[in-house]
């Protein structure tokens, strides 16, 4: 049971692991080429393990920036994080001690959050290891070999990784839209105010972390009160 | 880097982005039972990731065109019940096809 946890785990991971070692190496050539070392772009990806907020620490580092600022962006880009912990802490099993949420939480990626929920019914601590391992080899490996190998992928090649993740997530959202017509409406609606946050000016100088947060917690509150969902729908979700 | 040395701003960056995570992960540790609050957890994995596919994702690789046929792709693959990777994989196929064609077959003709 364990060893099939594992396992499965591993299984699912390896399609992120494919994923971060695309976007990671992306991140390996942008920090070597803001001025930074091999082994300090190195080091942000195996303590950080989150695109957006490494992307918006490297320009911070290199213009010697505060770190008031740094601690700011960071705040404001992964809050998203803490939502998905909340809905994560939902979803591992009962059992699962401190010291395992502590090490689950680490590698708590948009990926691996969303690969996690997917799941049915609730997850153990196995498969969560077995989910994180790769990813997180595949983020650091990637952005070392970024770092170092540079600019040797031609640009359509990196170009078509790009669209990877985006992929995943489409994969992990159509079947729950399919199956529920108030997670379809939901998602849609959604996606409709991202696209206000985008395009309406006004509305366009709010900073990317807080459009995730104001978007998801809005969709979601109000898809809550509209169309609630079954209680026994939710306790198979959470106790199975 | 004159003010603060590297590993000032790792551990901010590190320490702000881990805390974010942990926090909620070892405070909840009981069952929500709030039909409300149920509910809002229920649609909210999908509304993140909506909200950062789209239109981001429209923007994602060379160009919106390209990256459109990807996303159509993985559309089309996920509502034929593909997994993770095939869907991946397919959308970056698509990308890939569609910028060589639009940037080296098309101006060719």
């Amino acid at each position: 049971m364990k060893k099939n946890d594992f396992l499965k785990g591993l299984a699912d991971g390896l399609p992120i692991c494919f994923g971060y070692i695309s976007v990671a190496f992306a991140f390996g050539i942008s920090t070597v080429s803001a001025g930074l070392g091999v082994i300090e772009a190195v080091l942000i990806s195996m303590t950080n393990v989150t695109s957006a907020g490494q992307l918006a620490a490297v320009p911070i580092i290199a213009a010697g920036g505060t770190l008031v600022e740094m601690a700011a962006s960071q705040l404001v880009i992964n809050l998203r994080y803490s939502l998905m912990s909340v809905s994560l802490s939902q979803k591992l099993d009962k059992g699962v001690s401190l010291l395992h949420r502590a090490v689950i939480a680490f590698v708590n990626t948009d990926e691996v959050f969303a690969v996690a929920s997917a799941q049915k019914g609730s997850v153990s601590k196995y498969y969560m290891y077995g989910l994180i391992l790769t990813p997180y080899l595949g983020w650091s490996l990637g952005t070392l070999l970024g770092a170092v190998a540079g600019d040797v992928l031609p640009g359509v090649v990196t170009s078509a990784l790009g669209i990877a993740i985006y992929g995943m997530f489409v994969a992990v959202v159509v079947p729950a839209a399919k199956q529920s017509k108030a997670t379809a409406l939901c998602v849609v609606f959604a996606m409709g105010l991202s696209c206000l946050f985008r395009f309406v000016p006004a509305l366009s100088a709010v900073p990317e972390g807080f459009v995730i947060i104001i978007c998801a917690v809005s969709a979601s509150a109000v898809f809550a009160l509209a169309k609630p969902v079954e209680i026994s729908e939710t306790e198979v979700c959470a106790d199975e | 880097m004159n003010e603060h040395s590297f590993f000032a701003y790792l551990a901010v960056c590190a320490g702000v982005t881990y805390l974010v995570r942990l926090l909620p992960l070892v405070l909840i540790k009981k069952k929500i039972t709030n039909r409300f609050l149920l509910s809002f957890l229920h649609y909210m994995p999908y509304a993140v990731l909506s909200v950062m596919t789209v239109p981001a994702c429209f923007y994602a690789t060379g160009s919106v065109l390209s990256a459109a046929v990807g996303f159509c792709a993985a559309l089309f693959l996920a509502f034929k019940g593909k997994g993770l990777l095939p869907v991946a994989a397919g959308a970056a196929a698509a990308v890939f096809v569609t910028e060589l064609l639009t940037e080296y077959v098309l101006p060719m003709i």
